[in-house]
C-alpha cells in the first residue's frame, strides 16, 4: 500500500496537430505535479477555461491518454505499465469516471438499469440476477434513488439531475478509490445542481472516495473542493487550499478568473459590467 | 405604450395519435409587459417553457406547437403589430424591428461562407438601399470595436467569443427596437462572458431598445437585467425589479434558486430541493411547484394561484407569497 492514491510527477502531454506538412506541436499539459493522499480522501478541483488542459488531465488519470513525459502513478504503480488485461480491469474498477452530459453518456436506446447490471457483472463478478440487483440497488440508495424508481427506464424518462445520480451510482458499484468527474454539474439544472454537488461531499465523507473535480466554475469549486489547481494553457498557475487560494489569489490569471465570476448580487454584478463598458467607449 | 404586451398567452404542443390527444402546456396563461428601453430577464430551468415563450412571442413556432389562446402585441415605432393576427406586418418587421441573438453562434453564421455573406443574407433587404451596404456594415462593426477584417474570415477561423460578438453585431445592425437574446453567453468562457454582456448592455443603451434576455444563470440576470420574470413548469411564478427580487424573493421557488447559488467567500452548506421539475404533459394540480415546495399547504394542491401584486413592486403567483426565507 502506497501513501498516495494518485501521484502526478512532472506530467506533460503534447499533441501533434495539423497535416503532414503543417504539423505543429500543441502542449496541452505542461509539467503538472500533484498527489492525493490515500488516508485522507479529498475533493481536488482542477479549474481552468477551455483549452487549459483540464480535460486532458482527466483523460490521463483515467488511463485513456498516456502522458508524453512524466509519470502518473495510481496506488504507487505507473499507469503506463498496466499492460495485462487483469491489471487494466483492476485499475478501471478503482478509477471511475463521471462525465459532463449524462444524456450523452447513456445510450438513449439502452435501459439505464442495464448499465448498472453490466458494471456489477464485469467488476464485481455478479453472476446471478439477484446479486446484480442487490449491487445496483445498494449503489442507487447511496445517491438517493432506488432500483424500483429506475427499473426499465430509458434515459429520456429521467431528469438530468437524476441521470447524473445514476451515473454516479454506476461509478460506485466497483467500489472505486478515485472518481474523476469532468464538469459533472455544468449541464444540470439550477434547482438540481446542488444535490449533485452535495452528493460528492457525501461520497468523500462517508465512502472515503477521493474525487478529482474538473470544472470552470470557481463558485462550486470554492463550495466543495479541499484543494485546487488553477490551470492556464496547460500550466498550473496557482495551487493550494481552495479557500486560501480563492480568498487571496496571487497570480494575475487567478485574480482575473476570480474577478470574472459574476456574484449573484445585482448591485455588485451590474457594477462589474458597467466597469467593462466604460473602457469600450462606444460613440 | 409598452414595447411588448403579452396577454393571457397559451401555446401548447398538441399531438394527436389515433384519436388520442396529448397536450404539452409549454406556455400556460402568461401575461407580461416589456417596457421601452429595458432589459427584461427570463429565468427558469430547462423545460420550464422559457424558450417556448420567446419562440411564441417572436411568431417563430411550428406545428405541433400551436397558440391556443391570448395575444402578443409589439409596438414598432408607435404602431401596434399583433404577431398572430397580422403575419404580413410581422414579416416586414423581422430583423428591422425585431431581431435575435442566439446561443450557438455557429447556427447563425453560415459555416461555409465568409462572415460578410452572412451579414448580406440577414440584413441586406432590411436596410436603406440608397446607402452602400458594405460601408454600413463596416461602420457598425467599428462602433462595436470589432475590426472590419473579420468580415473576410470564415466562422471556424474565429474564436467563440468573437463569433458571439459578430452575432450581436448582426442582430443590431438594423438598430431594432426589440431584441430577443436566448442564452447568448452560456457557451462562453467566463472571461469572455463579461465582455459579451457589456457589449449587449452598451448596444441596448445606445439604441434604447427593449431586450428579452433568457438564461438559466441567475448571476447573469443579476448583472444586466432591469426586471426579472421567473418561470416554472410553463408558468410565470414571479416578476419584479431584479434588485428587489434578489433582495426579497417572494416565491419559494425564486427564494430557493437564489439561496442555492454558491458564492466565493461563503462555503455554508446549501440545501437542494427534493424531486424534479414536472413533466409539462402531466403537470401537478393547483400550484405546479407544490410537490417540491417546503411551504405547501392543502390549498396549494387544489387552487391555482393567481398572479397578484407583490410586496416588492412586482407580481407573484403563490398562496404563501413572501413567507419564504433566503438562508
Amino acid at each position: 500500500m502506497s501513501a498516495h492514491v494518485l501521484q502526478l510527477d512532472h506530467v506533460s502531454k503534447r499533441f501533434a496537430i495539423g497535416g503532414f506538412f503543417s504539423r505543429q506541436k500543441l502542449q496541452a499539459v505542461n509539467d503538472v505535479s500533484f498527489t492525493l493522499s490515500a488516508d485522507r480522501p479529498e475533493i481536488f478541483a482542477v479549474v481552468g477555461e477551455s483549452g487549459s488542459g483540464k480535460s486532458t488531465i482527466a483523460n490521463m488519470i483515467l488511463g485513456t491518454e498516456l502522458p508524453s513525459s512524466g509519470e502518473l502513478r495510481f496506488d504507487g504503480r505507473d499507469i503506463a505499465t498496466l499492460r495485462s488485461r487483469r491489471d487494466r480491469e483492476a485499475f478501471i474498477a478503482k478509477v471511475q469516471p463521471v462525465f459532463q452530459n449524462p444524456f450523452e453518456a447513456f445510450n438513449p436506446l439502452t435501459r439505464i438499469d442495464e448499465y448498472l447490471f453490466a458494471t456489477a457483472r464485469r467488476f464485481k463478478a455478479a453472476r446471478s440476477f439477484d446479486q446484480k440487483q442487490h449491487l445496483a440497488d445498494e449503489a442507487l440508495q447511496r445517491v438517493g434513488l432506488s432500483l424500483a424508481e429506475i427499473r426499465g427506464r430509458f434515459p429520456h424518462e429521467l431528469s438530468g439531475g437524476q441521470l447524473q445520480r445514476v451515473a454516479v451510482a454506476r461509478a460506485l458499484i466497483p467500489e472505486p478509490k478515485l472518481i474523476v468527474a469532468d464538469e459533472p454539474v455544468s449541464m444540470i439544472d439550477a434547482s438540481l445542481r446542488m444535490s449533485i454537488v452535495n452528493l460528492f461531499r457525501g461520497l468523500r465523507d462517508e465512502l472515503k472516495v477521493s474525487i478529482v473535480y474538473i470544472t470552470h466554475d470557481l463558485a462550486t469549486a470554492y463550495y466543495i473542493a479541499d484543494r485546487i489547481i488553477i490551470m492556464r494553457k496547460g500550466v498550473v498557475v496557482e495551487q493550494g487550499q481552495t479557500r486560501a487560494v480563492l480568498d487571496n489569489p496571487t497570480h494575475p490569471y487567478s485574480i482575473a478568473l476570480k474577478n470574472a465570476v459574476l456574484p449573484p448580487d445585482p448591485a455588485q454584478a451590474s457594477a462589474i459590467i458597467r466597469a467593462r463598458e466604460t473602457h469600450m467607449h462606444l460613440p | 405604450m409598452p414595447a411588448l404586451t403579452i396577454d393571457r398567452l397559451k401555446a401548447y404542443y398538441v399531438n394527436e395519435h389515433f384519436g388520442l390527444k396529448r397536450e404539452v402546456r409549454a406556455v400556460d396563461d402568461i401575461s407580461l409587459v416589456v417596457r421601452r428601453n429595458e432589459i427584461y430577464g427570463l429565468a427558469g430551468e430547462s423545460s420550464s417553457g422559457k424558450t417556448s415563450l420567446i419562440k411564441t412571442l417572436a411568431g417563430a413556432i411550428r406545428p405541433p406547437m400551436r397558440v391556443i389562446d391570448g395575444s402578443v402585441r409589439f409596438n414598432f415605432g408607435g404602431e401596434s403589430v399583433d404577431v398572430y393576427r397580422q403575419p404580413d406586418r410581422m414579416r416586414q418587421a423581422r430583423w428591422r424591428h425585431l431581431s435575435y441573438i442566439m446561443q450557438g453562434s455557429m447556427n447563425v453564421l453560415n459555416p461555409v461562407r465568409r462572415v460578410k455573406h452572412s451579414f448580406r443574407d440577414f440584413a441586406f433587404r432590411h436596410m436603406d438601399p440608397n446607402r452602400d451596404f458594405q460601408d454600413r456594415v463596416v461602420e457598425h462593426l467599428r462602433r462595436l470595436q470589432l475590426a472590419p477584417g473579420v468580415l473576410e474570415a470564415y466562422p471556424h477561423q474565429l474564436s467563440g467569443g468573437m463569433r458571439q460578438r459578430l452575432t450581436i453585431a448582426l442582430a443590431t445592425i438594423c438598430e431594432p427596437e426589440f431584441i430577443v437574446a436566448d442564452e447568448p453567453t452560456t457557451a462562453l468562457d467566463v472571461l469572455v462572458q463579461q465582455d459579451v454582456l457589456a457589449l449587449i448592455k452598451e448596444v441596448q443603451r445606445r439604441l434604447r431598445s427593449s431586450v428579452v434576455f433568457v438564461t438559466h444563470d441567475m448571476s447573469v440576470h443579476a448583472a444586466i437585467t432591469d426586471r426579472l420574470g421567473v418561470m416554472y413548469a410553463g408558468r410565470l411564478v414571479e416578476e419584479g425589479p431584479t434588485a428587489r427580487i434578489f433582495a426579497e424573493p417572494q416565491h419559494p421557488y425564486t427564494a430557493h434558486l437564489i439561496a442555492s447559488l454558491p458564492r466565493i467567500g461563503d462555503a455554508r452548506i446549501r440545501r437542494s430541493l427534493p424531486g424534479k421539475p414536472p413533466a409539462l404533459s402531466d403537470p401537478p394540480s393547483g400550484c405546479r411547484f407544490h410537490p417540491r415546495c417546503p411551504l405547501a399547504i392543502a390549498r396549494c394542491i387544489k387552487e391555482v394561484p393567481e398572479m397578484l401584486p407583490s410586496a416588492t413592486g412586482g407580481r407573484v403567483a403563490c398562496h404563501r407569497a413572501g413567507e419564504a426565507e433566503v438562508t
